[in-house]
């Protein structure tokens, strides 16, 4: 039996998922897709489970119903070293960081290294050096420890390790929260930078108006237990739902389409 | 296996072991590189292409992309290593048949390497630094403990004097945990330690018949040491790391200072309540370990092979183990306690942010509590030498 992995299907898809703890019915019938290149901000109310979708997308929580498939192929029907090579395509961003409290950050970065590649160790932690400029960090951060940052810092070392095995999908979980605007827009144009260089897809979980107007190609909109619409900013300002209409045409998100809309014609007319 | 061809697979392409050719021409070099250089293959060219440039004496470098099938940021990187970087600044680089993902990774590899500090390799540097570093931290722990005693007494004394409010649901809530929750452990803990000594000292006395002293023994070393030291090591290992790890969850949470901004006094709604506690509970779990200890004793004395019944055992008890010894071993129960409830909140009191640090401030906590119940229980039994008790 040979398999062959679809280079034209999307990288990760998701297909009838069903999410419940207990009665609770987080998600029914759950459909999502990512293409490839694409930066795809992922928008819902507070509760709604975006984090569990993210989860269920990361396969740290089985879902109750439907399928995720990465590569075209089912996650759960994979063998596991091409589970783990699939693993290796993928980078996270975890809120906080998650960067481990006992290692610098040069050593949090060379952990997957160590783990799964077999580089001299003196390669790696230049290559971990590399990562740490990429992600704007001072090289003197390289031997700091993560209780010596700050959370912006945090947020940029844990990127760092995200990417340190070149990744090709990027799940980013509220990149921005808790970041200054100038720190965010910042942030912000990190990621549109790196998915330039290193031909990243990327899934943000945020709740930042200013990064879904400037960086995402595509907005999904988690409502009613499912992505309602998943399209581009303009259709889904034009889509009918309440709580769309209430999310994208308050006062703050017109502010910030204000700004959008006038870097993407800058963008435009370069 | 057929695992591992459909891992080759997922790049949708056989794998193309990375190669390179140089050639210098005045200065100006041209990296030809061919096949995959990514994080997986560039360990098969990173060596080779670093001893083989070091050859070379270059002021600038073209490179030639075209047959380059896959580049990542690791193989950009080894790919860098021709851009010589002397002080801080980059000789010229140059691509030619590049894409654009390709030269910002370029871009990104020579950034990095321009900013790159030189290794500073010092071993013995490191041994030095770490030593001067530990006796600092032991100079200043040493210094903060007593800082916080004092600060310690000074708020027990505002508590007496001003008649504020002690809290008292929080003592007893406290007792509880500390007390009455301990004391089963405590005294079969104590209850194997008597009969223990009973039985060494049965073994040993009988060899000259001296059988009977072994009430004595058992008396003496159970009421003055053993049941205090037991309960104060047992309290060192189960209060004082629950302090320590309470008080720290609280700081790392930032529980501790919402109350200071509300308004209540850290001292005494924590470490007062725990001190108070500890000072209750101490010399009650001591008296229910002397009890157990010399209750385990008795029965190894009346079982064992010296057949003394308890009747005798506890007359000659009576007769020849004076009450003092009961008082001297009573008397050290509240400043051991007050020693672990200090040692405890003040270490729990010193956690950072870090997960890190809240766990060696749990061991310090139950380390220095120990030694210092120890060190505290010679300077007793110097005392009581020289008193003559």
């Amino acid at each position: 039996m040979s398999v062959s992995l679809d280079t034209e299907a999307p990288l990760v898809e998701a297909r009838g998922i069903l999410t419940q703890f207990g009665p609770n019915i987080i998600h029914e019938n759950l459909d999502f897709r990512v293409e490839r290149g694409e930066i795809v901000g992922l928008v819902g109310g507070s509760g709604s489970g975006k984090s569990v979708l993210l989860n269920t997308l990361l396969g740290l929580k089985e879902p109750e119903g439907g399928i995720v498939r990465y590569f075209g192929q089912d996650r759960r029907s994979l063998q596991p070293e091409l589970r783990q090579e699939i693993n290796n395509q993928i980078g996270v961003l975890f809120q906080g960081g998650a960067l481990f409290s006992s290692l610098t950050v040069r050593e949090n970065i060379m952990v997957p290294l160590r783990e799964h590649t077999d580089l001299p160790l003196r390669l790696m932690r230049e290559l971990a050096d590399m990562k740490i400029h990429m992600v704007g960090l001072p090289l003197t951060a390289a031997t700091l420890y993560p209780s010596d940052l700050s959370g912006g810092m945090k947020k940029r070392a844990g990127l760092a390790r995200a990417l340190a095995l070149d990744p090709s999908l990027l799940y980013l979980d509220e990149p921005t929260a808790g970041l200054d605007p100038i720190g965010a827009s910042a942030f912000d144009q990190l990621i549109l930078g790196l998915r330039d260089a290193m031909d990243l897809t990327v899934i943000m979980v945020t709740h930042d108006l200013d990064s879904l107007f400037t960086i995402c190609d595509k907005v999904a909109v988690l409502v009613d237990k499912r992505i309602a619409i998943n399209d581009s900013l303009l259709k889904v300002r034009e889509y009918e739902h309440p709580w769309v209409q209430e999310y994208f045409g308050g006062p703050r998100a017109r502010a910030a389409g204000a700004a959008g809309t006038n870097s993407i014609d800058v963008t435009g007319s370069q | 296996m057929n695992s591992t061809t459909e891992i080759q697979r997922l790049d949708a392409r056989d794998e193309n072991s990375p190669s390179f050719s140089l050639s210098e021409n005045n200065g100006d070099m041209r990296l030809t590189a061919k096949g995959d250089w990514t994080l997986r293959t560039v360990v098969q060219v990173n060596k080779r292409l670093k001893e083989e440039l070091a050859h070379f004496n270059q002021e600038n470098v073209t490179y030639d992309f075209e047959n380059i099938t896959a580049m990542d940021t690791a193989g950009a990187y080894v790919l860098s290593r021709a851009i010589k970087c002397a002080t801080g600044k980059c000789f010229e680089w140059r691509l030619s048949n590049e894409d654009k993902g390709q030269s910002m990774l370029m871009q990104a590899a020579a950034d990095a390497r321009m900013g790159q500090l030189p290794d500073p390799g010092r071993m013995w540097y490191d041994v030095l630094v770490r030593i001067g570093r530990s006796t600092d931290r032991f100079c200043n722990e040493l210094i903060d403990t007593l800082a916080f005693l004092g600060k310690f007494f000074i708020v027990i004394m505002r508590l007496i004097l001003t008649r504020r409010r002690i809290r008292w649901k929080s003592v007893t809530a406290m007792i509880e945990q500390v007390g009455i929750d301990a004391a089963p452990i405590i005294m079969v803990l104590s209850f194997f330690i008597g009969a223990v000594i009973a039985y060494m000292g049965a073994n040993l006395l009988a060899s000259f018949g001296a059988q009977i002293f072994m009430v004595e023994l058992v008396g003496f070393s159970v009421l003055r040491e053993f049941a205090v030291l037991i309960t104060a090591i047992m309290l060192a290992g189960r209060s004082d790391s629950a302090f320590t790890a309470q008080i720290g969850a609280m700081r790392m949470r930032q529980e501790i200072d919402a109350m200071t901004v509300i308004g209540m006094e850290t001292y005494e709604t924590l470490v007062v309540p725990r001190a108070l506690a500890c000072l209750v509970a101490g010399p009650i779990l001591t008296f229910l370990a002397m009890v157990s200890g010399l209750f385990g004793g008795m029965l190894v004395a009346w079982l064992g092979p010296t057949d003394v019944s308890p009747i005798l055992f506890l007359a000659r008890l009576k007769d020849s183990v004076p009450i003092q010894h009961f008082w001297v071993g009573m008397i050290k129960a509240p400043f051991f306690a007050l020693i672990i409830a200090i040692v405890g909140c003040r270490q729990g009191l010193a956690v950072t942010g870090s997960v890190e640090s809240l766990g060696s401030r749990t061991t310090a906590s139950v380390v220095q509590a120990i030694f210092a119940v120890i060190t505290v229980d010679a300077m007793f039994a110097l005392l009581f030498l020289q008193l003559g008790i």
